[in-house]
């Protein structure tokens, strides 16, 4: 079967691809990028006025598969990410059991491979239990399928084990992806520190106690000479942090998600259990300066968090709320809508990071359009208004804080190893 | 005049012909309670229950005596000895409460904002009588019913705050009631035990107890909760009482006739001494007299809103 994506501005700058070009799909690869290629005898998707851009790779994510189905699994997750433009997700390891073993590893790749709509890259538990107290085996891991570690939820508290985490995991070739939180200074806060957790009474959670982890995780890392990635980057500070480690030549690359560009403490207010997160979200000050991060390349990746919570688990007394939103479905126009439209970022820049360096920092061959690369392709219709509605999620959990957002940009296909996933906006399995 | 809401959730969204409206009514129904007839038909056919999940004294026994003098029907729940021990959620609990007829459910609550998410779940009226280190609004409004007899106004009155200011809802509800009404509010404690960016809503943080309490009108000590010294907030009890505690001697710093009230319960000799509880310029027993009083004329008022909204 030949499949033509017909009259698309393709955009992947890396590989100088910035115009009017058709992608010709053959069996699950690209075979041709060029200008007008011959529609005789293919199935034809017709691009024109849109863009057609890598698959989007998102580095975080939670697809809850094993142990927490009744908030996702590996199928309506990966059609909740197909659905926004992702066709690779790497699933961070706070699953039931932890997936800090090979064989947790395995179940979620061959479900992925059996029932999945998109790509699933495992991330490992760097403890066991995702305790913070022994290493688990990460080299098990990694012959399994993994490609990195990272204790995300829980913070790595000793600095001895987190720089022997590195050391390790460094011989297999695992990035080490950190959650930086310093537990004592967080101290049951539930939401950022500031004016908004006076008002309300809520403990708050200070920027400080993110950024004394990345200070500490970027020293350890020029320290071993082991590269770190920074996850969910959300203060000032942190920002700061990184940028000045990147000056030193440090080995550091990070992220940040959607929701650190786009909202600010003040949508807790009410006690707004669907802004709970964590980092939790900061002030505008934090929001500008992470926008700044973007756009300088100190902030190398936009990632989800896709963080999927039952309604229960959300419809309670805010201390007692699950922290975490759900992201697939929003997360490229909210890109598009808060970074893109105000002119932060180019398209390119964007693409970049939401394909090719999420990509790079996992060491997966995918994020870019090549020829003889497998097809993962997403095509967009950037003048689209949309109304974001939770109800129309493809996800099992509907804990998203951006109902009824009119956001700009809409994905309109997806493509990943050249079977058309979503097709106009609707899912095609 | 009735209330314009369903809920009394805290201080800082109620206007302030709301405040004086409550004070008002609050100020009749002072001369019910003290008549020795306590007997007024107010809330006939209402009831209220009481839903507690933290121990109380004044709050809760206030809440159903002020009930029961307006004629209403009144019951309590604890979360120890009902369902709540055994897991049962907030919002079913409440509704359980409401199938029952009940047309007030006050809550105290350890957790901020559980009052405002039972709001959001039942049709019944929801008073918050405490909720985690949030709000605390019955306590405010009594307080100031009591400086309002006392001092004829609230309106330029130079107020100070003493003590955990961090943990402390009587707190914020004060500094967002008395800020409305015109007064200016010092607030002074330990470095550990001051809320983050608290000068943002109108407040003067200050460093010492002299500079707080100096030209002050009204003086609010505030409970130490003992319980949360394991947290290591400050090194003793006695390293606080040398700094925060109102003695003779403090007070000084305030105006001659200052007056003094504390929420109550109090720990004496810690955070004040007892000449200063016990003296004459301590409003802190007719502080209880009030809260029942307050109490009356927040219920009258809601459960009035029933005709209120017939009208309108």
């Amino acid at each position: 079967m030949r499949l033509l994506i017909r009259n698309g501005h393709v955009i992947d700058i890396k590989n100088g691809l910035n115009g009017k070009l058709d992608v010709l799909i053959w069996e699950n690869r690209i075979a041709d990028i060029s200008r007008g290629i011959d529609p005789g005898g293919c199935q034809v998707i017709d691009a024109s006025g849109k863009y057609v851009l890598p698959g989007l790779v998102d580095m975080h994510c939670h697809l809850r598969d094993p142990g927490y189905e009744y908030k996702e699994d590996i199928i309506s997750g990966t059609r909740s990410a197909a659905m926004g433009g992702f066709t690779s997700v790497a699933c961070m390891p706070n699953t039931n059991p932890p997936t800090d073993n090979k064989t947790v590893v395995r179940y979620i790749l061959d479900r992925a491979k059996r029932e999945g709509a998109v790509n699933v890259y495992p991330i490992g538990a760097i403890t066991k239990g995702l305790a913070g107290l022994e290493l688990a085996e990460m080299g098990e891991m990694k012959a399994a399928g993994a490609v990195a570690v990272s204790d995300d939820g829980n913070p790595v508290k000793n600095a001895g084990l987190m720089k022997k985490a590195m050391l390790y995991a460094s011989m297999f070739g695992l990035p080490v992806i950190s959650h930086c939180e310093d537990p004592d200074l967080s101290d049951e806060g539930v939401m950022n520190e500031g004016y908004q957790s006076t008002v309300m009474g809520l403990k708050g959670t200070p920027t400080a106690a993110e950024e004394v982890v990345v200070a500490r995780e970027v020293i350890l890392s020029e320290y071993t000479g082991v590269p770190v990635h920074i996850a969910h980057v959300s203060t000032a500070l942190s920002v700061e942090i990184i940028r000045w480690a990147k000056k030193r030549g440090v080995k550091v690359t990070a992220e940040t998600c959607p929701h650190y560009f786009s909202l600010t403490e003040e949508a807790c207010r009410d006690f707004n259990t669907l802004a709970k997160v964590n980092p939790p979200l900061r002030t505008a000050r934090d929001m500008e300066a992470v926008i700044e991060g973007l756009k300088d390349g100190t902030i190398d990746v936009i990632a989800t968090d896709h963080a999927p919570h039952h309604q229960d688990e959300k419809n309670v007394e805010f201390n007692l709320a699950k922290s975490g939103m759900v992201g697939f479905e929003s997360a490229f126009s909210l890109a598009v809508t808060y970074l893109l439209k105000p002119g932060h970022l180019t398209l390119g820049e964007l693409v970049e990071k939401m394909c090719a360096n999420s990509a790079k920092i996992l060491g997966i061959d995918k994020g870019t359009l090549e020829v003889g690369k497998e097809a993962d392709i997403t095509i967009v219709d950037l003048d689209r208004e949309w109304l974001f509605k939770a109800d129309e999620l493809l996800s099992k959990s509907r804990n998203t804080p951006f109902d009824g957002f009119c956001l700009k940009g809409k994905v309109c296909w997806t493509i990943v190893g050249g079977k058309v996933v979503v097709s106009d906006g609707e899912l095609v399995l | 005049m009735a209330l314009r809401r369903k809920d009394i959730l805290g201080l800082k969204d109620l206007a302030p012909d709301e405040i004086d409206s409550i004070l008002k009514t609050a100020r009749t129904m002072k001369s019910i309670i003290i008549s020795g007839n306590k007997k007024a038909p107010h809330l006939q056919g209402k009831s209220v229950v009481t839903l507690f999940y933290e121990n109380s004294t004044r709050t809760r026994l206030s809440f159903e005596l002020a009930c029961k003098y307006l004629g209403g029907a009144s019951a309590n729940l604890s979360s120890t000895g009902s369902s709540v021990a055994k897991g049962e959620s907030l919002i079913d609990t409440g509704k359980a409460i409401e199938a029952m007829g009940t047309d007030v459910i006050v809550i105290r609550h350890p957790m901020s904002g559980a009052p405002h998410l039972l709001a959001k779940n039942v049709k019944a009226s929801v008073v918050n009588a405490g909720d985690g280190m949030n709000e605390h609004p019955t306590q405010a409004l009594l307080d100031m019913f009591t400086v309002l007899e006392k001092k004829n106004r609230i309106s330029g009155l130079k107020v100070a705050i003493v003590g955990d200011i961090y943990h402390s809802r009587v707190a914020r509800s004060n500094i967002w009631g008395m800020t409305k009404m015109g007064a200016a509010i010092k607030v002074v404690g330990p470095a550990t035990l001051l809320p983050p960016k608290l000068e943002q809503t109108g407040v003067k943080v200050c460093s010492s107890l002299e500079e707080a309490l100096d030209g002050a009108d009204v003086v609010i000590g505030l409970r130490i909760q003992l319980e949360r010294q394991k947290k290591v907030l400050f090194p003793s009890i006695k390293e606080y009482s040398a700094h925060f505690e109102l003695t003779e001697k403090t007070l000084k710093y305030a105006n001659r006739d200052a007056l003094v009230i504390h929420p109550g319960p109090i720990n004496r000799g810690v955070e004040i001494s007892s000449d200063i509880a016990d003296g004459e310029n301590s409003a802190i027993n007719e502080q209880v007299t009030n809260g029942v009083a307050v109490r009356m004329a927040l219920l009258y008022l809601l459960t009035r809103r029933d005709a209120y909204e017939a009208v309108n």
